[in-house]
């Protein structure tokens, strides 16, 4: 059976992914705001959003089918399973084997599936065209991260995320350049997957050029927040993995519960980090015109399938 | 010698694989730029790799022509060449000029190709050699056949300089990489070379622009005999 | 009585239900109310008992059919068996929803038709069951005429007709390939049975010879480029019942054929061979993604998307030849079983498909996915049952199609330690290939089951749409119900593909997926790589409750129902909507230099502007089109032989009697 170590640790995990995710946007938001002499909204503004739409009813168009009401909750308890099998404090996971990083890459695509779906479900021409550029992006973005994930899959003999980060972190340090190209990959990839710029803006409304705000236009009150949670914990999710596979030093192995002690402060910092990172990435880049993002997505897609060339060249 | 110093070696070794790598990841990106200031930075971080793999190479082998070659490489290729490109861009006032080119995604596939071709054909070379960075050969050929193909595919002057600077920087590197440097005479001569390379282009440039008003190479095809 | 001697019967069976179909030729009634589901029985019974055959030992009997002193030598072993099940299982499903589909016959009375798709079927069975190559080509003759029949079944039509004649050509063209494969594998011993050609050792020339002929021969059944180009045109031109047939079904008899050759029947492999089905598989893979992504005609979509699919099967095929080739047997096995996996799963979820296109089309009467839209509301049962197809297609977790991708990525993962230098290099760049293969198909699945079920009904005829009737439910459910087994439960069925690899390469992954337990999906070690759909779909359903029940209880449930925001303007019609040419933009924008496009602009000045986009094929310009030229005028050249003289006919005759004597007394 699962040994109670394991399942404290995949249960703290997930309640940790839930409540701090939201954190972590505010975060963003708050360097953003810093970087561009703007006053910013405070850190817990997302909590607050969020509180306000789920109080509010819900507004569903009446040309709405089913899928438009049930593609939220499903696309959070994908985002859910992913920051529970997203070794994030530590390895030593139960519900790890069930997905590994191609089920992973799954599981974004699942939830992207139903979301384009949804948009398309009301038939006005923002919600279409948003499902549209959002499988433009992910067409590309998938086998992106499918390859930045197969170069560590590759060092460590493991397609299993929980062994992966086990494995880097715990052995010699080393360097690795197909990871380090692998990387580069990867924040691509991340940038475009999380709506961010240069790919989208996750601040405007109604623009022409806007992918995910156009896809959940029509959403209102609960099902808009669980969106919006969604999100966040994509982008938590998305975080948390980058550090795991780059950065792995202080994530607990199996076995060491204690390790989790400080693995949570460890952890909180690098995000902190990560997070100021992204809102520089994002204040000094300018949004890109949309015929330029597969463009950019190409080149995430090459720069990891020469990670995992150099990988064979090199052996490292 | 310190307890830590074998550690301490293999990370090196290890960072000349990763230095190699960011010399091949950069001549990609430059396949995929459009910006031609954009071009230059990009040229610069080159070198500096390029700097910084060969000093880890002259520490491990404990040759020191290899830090004049380092310091040559550094004064020309990190400081003096872009320092004259960009007074060049300035003065020919192509400074944000952006270059529309053969579809970027196929270049890059090409690309691939090229680096999947590079590698196969430098396996067999690279376990003749016995230097300490010789897995890093199959990179720098494929650095040089990517600066190559980004001379092919860019219509503009300045681009194609810094394409040919850019698989010097790849043939410099091959040389470092599989016999620890080239004489350092040799070494003088080209960096000399190169110098004056910039020069002399810069100069045919400014003629180019002279006779045609721009700076697309396509007009140098009016030159041939009818 | 043995297994081999059911299936004869129930085979037979088959061929007696089409006889009574011709004696009720035109009472729609009994053929479809009674016949059909007599037939979809009978494929059940088959499927049941190739289930069981295939954990049993290898049986053989001998028809007194055909000419004299030349029997059909028939064979069951385990890769006969394993096809015979997707026949039977696929087979059941779109016989009882032919049942409810064949209501007024399409051109062709009801009861020929019963004939024809009653023979198709039969002829199947028997393909994969002939153990010489004079009854496998009688076989597979039957199947390319009864197909063909069926395929023009709405013969009045010109476009149909012209595509069941070059659906005839391609396979007729294949055919000969195939025959004179049979000639080489038989090394002039002249005896055609499969069991002699087992014998033979050939020289690696003529196994490469046999090989290539057999690849171009089965590739120009399966839609391999550059021979896919009669494929998008057969099968939309089909009625749905049998598109589901010849699509789901029909292709994996050519993917069989590769198998058997490639081996069985030869009995050493060259590491070039595979490199040559995985570049096909590949080059076809791809072709059919994104061709699948920018065509207008629902059945067209779903016609290059089988190109894709039968694409992967080969590059699954080529990575156990590779593998085989180099003495790597328990990696050769993993690429077989995934290649193995797809073959059934996308035997379900195609014919699926292709089935619920036809439930649209006879509730609309459109194929176009310009005009259609909206149909979730008005047919929910075909709606729900065509999105599991759609997410099994576009290989998602936790359904079918995703777990043939998951084992296919995973071979490839392992391949590093290939002996050629050059395949480890080429290896990584064809995943990350399979990869963007597998989100495209995404892309063309959402592109599919959104304008035709989502949005507003772009015509004002959609809104009288009727829902399935009962029995095409029954088969929709039936094929539905098998893609999510087969998506959640997929360590029995490798247990019974590992009999197949067994006997292909004499090694499975079943033990040690058995050893990993049944709940997790682990070909190798569980450190290395791990699977379980059930645990995945369980936490997942799990946050997808506790997020209903916890939003429900902490905060409210209220919903108020609202004509959905128009951006302030109110003038907004349902053809506004974007379009599927709209949708396919951007992938004909990126992908522009595979696609020849014919386009008509409208100019400022129309009275009535007209966009139309034409999307075409550049090696129908590059390769088809030459050839037709060379042959015509080849043709023209032997018709100056045609004086219309009767004298110069006999002179003919008479010269090449003289040259044939003078063959004679030469010798």
């Amino acid at each position: 059976m699962i040994p109670l170590s394991g399942f404290v640790s995949q249960l703290l995990e997930i309640i940790l992914a839930l409540a701090f995710a939201p954190l972590l946007t505010g975060w963003v938001n708050q360097c953003r705001a810093w970087l561009q002499n703007r006053s910013a909204p405070g850190l817990l503004q997302p909590y607050r959003a969020l509180h306000k739409l789920f109080n509010k009813e819900s507004v569903v168009a009446e040309s709405a089918s089913p899928i438009f009401r049930i593609a939220p909750y499903i696309v959070f308890g994908c985002m859910a399973l992913v920051c529970a099998i997203a070794p994030t404090l530590s390895t030593d996971l139960p519900l790890a084997p069930a997905a590994d990083t191609i089920a992973l890459v799954g599981l974004f695509a699942l939830a992207r599936v139903f979301i384009s779906l949804a948009a398309m479900d009301i038939g006005t021409s923002f919600g279409t065209l948003g499902a549209r550029r959002e499988m433009l992006i992910g067409f590309l973005a998938e086998p992106a991260l499918l390859m930045v994930l197969f170069s560590a899959s590759l060092i460590t003999q493991s397609t299993s995320l929980a062994n992966i980060v086990e494995t880097l972190a715990h052995q010699p340090f080393a360097i690795y350049p197909s990871l380090a190209v692998a990387g580069v990959a990867f924040t691509f990839v991340a940038l475009a997957e999380n709506a961010r710029v240069p790919v989208d803006n996750p601040a405007t409304h109604l623009e022409l050029t806007m992918i995910h705000e156009a896809l959940i236009l029509e959403y209102s009150g609960r099902h808009l927040a669980l969106i919006e949670w969604a999100a966040a914990l994509k982008l938590f999710a998305y975080s948390c993995i980058g550090l795991a596979l780059f950065f792995p030093w202080g994530i607990a192995g199996a076995g060491t519960p204690l390790a989790m002690i400080v693995a949570i402060p460890v952890l909180l910092a690098k995000l902190a980090i990560g997070g100021v990172l992204l809102a520089l990435i994002e204040t000094i880049n300018a949004k890109m015109r949309l015929f330029r993002v597969p463009e950019f997505l190409a080149t995430a897609f090459l720069l990891a399938v020469i990670a995992l060339l150099v990988h064979v060249l090199l052996g490292a | 010698m310190f307890f830590w110093e074998p550690e301490v070696n293999t990370l090196l070794t290890q960072s000349i694989n990763l230095f190699a790598t960011g010399l091949l990841v950069l001549a990609f990106a430059m396949i995929a730029q459009r910006r031609i200031l954009t071009l230059i930075h990009l040229f610069t971080l080159q070198g500096a790799s390029l700097v910084a793999a060969t000093l880890v190479v002259a520490y491990l082998t404990d040759q020191h022509h290899l830090y004049y070659s380092a310091a040559i490489t550094f004064v020309l290729k990190v400081v003096l060449i872009p320092i004259l490109l960009h007074r060049l861009i300035d003065r020919l006032n192509v400074r944000w000029d952006v270059e529309t080119l053969f579809n970027i995604p196929t270049t890059m596939l090409i690309g691939i190709v090229l680096v999947i071709f590079a590698f196969n054909l430098a396996t067999p070379i690279a376990g003749l050699s016995a230097s300490i960075a010789r897995g890093t050969l199959g990179i720098a050929l494929a650095s040089v056949l990517l600066s190559f193909l980004m001379m092919i595919v860019r219509a503009k002057a300045v681009p194609q300089v810094i394409g040919f600077l850019s698989m010097e920087n790849g043939l410099f590197f091959a040389a470092t990489a599989a016999t620890s440097g080239m004489p350092m005479l040799v070494e003088l001569g080209i960096a000399f070379d190169v110098l004056v390379g910039i020069l002399i282009l810069g100069v045919f440039m400014f003629q180019i622009r002279e006779q045609f008003d721009s700076l697309d190479i396509r007009h140098l095809e009016k030159l041939k005999e009818e | 009585m043995a297994h081999l001697d059911w299936i004869l019967v129930l085979v037979g069976g088959w061929l007696g239900l089409g006889l009574l179909g011709i004696l009720a030729l035109r009472h729609t009634d009994f053929v479809a109310r009674v016949l059909f589901p007599a037939g979809a029985a009978i494929a059940l019974g088959l499927a049941a008992i190739a289930l069981s055959a295939l954990f049993d030992d290898p049986e053989t009997a001998v028809l007194p059919l055909g000419l004299p002193n030349l029997p059909f030598h028939l064979r069951l072993d385990g890769l006969s068996a394993y096809f015979l099940l997707v026949i039977g299982a696929a087979g059941a499903g779109i016989s009882v929803f032919a049942a409810g589909y064949f209501r007024q016959g399409e051109g062709t009375p009801p009861g020929l038709l019963c004939l024809e798709y009653h023979v198709f079927l039969a002829s199947m069975a028997l393909v994969v069951l002939a153990d010489d190559a004079y009854a496998f080509m009688v076989m597979w003759e039957t199947m390319a005429l009864s197909s063909f029949f069926l395929v023009t079944a709405n013969h009045r039509v010109p476009a149909i007709r012209q595509a069941g004649f070059l659906y005839l050509l391609v396979a007729h063209i294949g055919a000969i390939a195939i025959l004179l494969c049979f000639g080489v594998l038989q090394a002039n011993t002249g005896d055609y049975s499969f069991a002699n050609m087992r014998a033979q050792s050939l020289s690696p020339l003529w196994a490469s010879a046999a090989f290539l002929l057999a690849t171009f021969g089965f590739g120009a059944k399966a839609g391999i480029l550059p021979l896919h180009v009669w494929l998008p045109e057969a099968h939309p031109a089909a009625p749905s019942p049998v598109s589901a047939l010849m699509s789901g079904v029909m292709l994996k008899t050519a993917i069989y054929g590769i198998l058997r050759i490639g081996f069985d029947l030869l009995n050493a492999q060259l590491w070039w061979w595979g490199a040559l089905l995985l570049a096909l598989g590949l080059a076809t893979a791809l072709f059919g993604v994104v061709f699948s992504a920018v065509q207008t005609d629902m059945k067209r979509l779903l016609a290059y998307s089988s190109i894709e699919n039968i694409g992967l099967l080969f590059v699954g095929i080529g990575l156990g030849v590779l593998f085989n080739a180099y003495g790597m047997h328990a990696l050769s096995a993993l690429a077989l079983t995934a290649a193995l996996y797809h073959v059934i799963s996308h035997a379900f979820f195609k014919s699926l498909l292709f089935l619920g296109t036809g439930s649209v089309l006879h509730a609309t009467g459109e194929r176009s996915l310009g005009k259609l839209g909206g149909l979730m509301r008005r047919m929910p049962w075909v709606g729900w049952l065509v999105l599991i197809g759609v997410l099994a297609s576009s290989g998602l977790p936790p359904l079918s199609g995703f777990v043939a991708e998951w084992l296919l990525l995973q071979s490839f993962l392992f391949t590093t330690e290939l002996p050629n230098s050059f395949l480890n290099m080429l290896v990584p760049v064809v995943a990350a290939a399979i990869a963007l293969v597998a989100a495209l198909a995404g892309y063309a699945m959402v592109k599919f089951f959104g304008v035709i079920f989502l949005g507003q009904p772009r015509e004002a005829k959609l809104a009288e749409a009727q829902d399935a009737s009962l029995l095409e439910r029954a088969g929709l459910i039936w094929l539905a119900s098998g893609c999510v087994v087969l998506g959640l439960f997929p360590v029995p069925l490798i247990g019974a593909i590992d009999r197949v690899t067994q006997l292909l390469i004499g090694t499975g992954i079943a033990s040690t997926v058995r050893n990993n337990g049944w709940l997790l999906l682990a070909p190798t070690t569980l450190e290395r790589a791990s699977y379980s759909p059930l645990i995945f779909l369980a936490v997942t359903c799990l946050a997808v409750l506790l997020a209903v029940l916890l939003v429900h209880r902490l905060y409210h449930g209220r919903v108020r129902f609202a004509p959905p925001w128009d951006c302030g303007y109110p003038a907004q019609t349902a053809r506004m909507q974007d379009t599927a040419e709209g949708f396919g933009q951007p992938i004909r924008q990126i992908f522009e230099p595979f696609i020849r496009m014919r386009r008509e602009l409208p100019s400022p000045f129309d009275e009535k502007p007209i966009y139309h986009v034409r999307i075409e094929d550049h090696l129908w310009h590059w390769l088809y089109l030459p050839i037709a030229r060379t042959t015509e005028r080849f043709a023209r050249l032997v018709g100056r032989l045609q004086q219309g003289r009767i004298a110069i006919y006999l002179l003919y005759s008479f010269l090449t009697l003289l040259v044939l004597l003078l063959v004679v007394v030469a010798k």
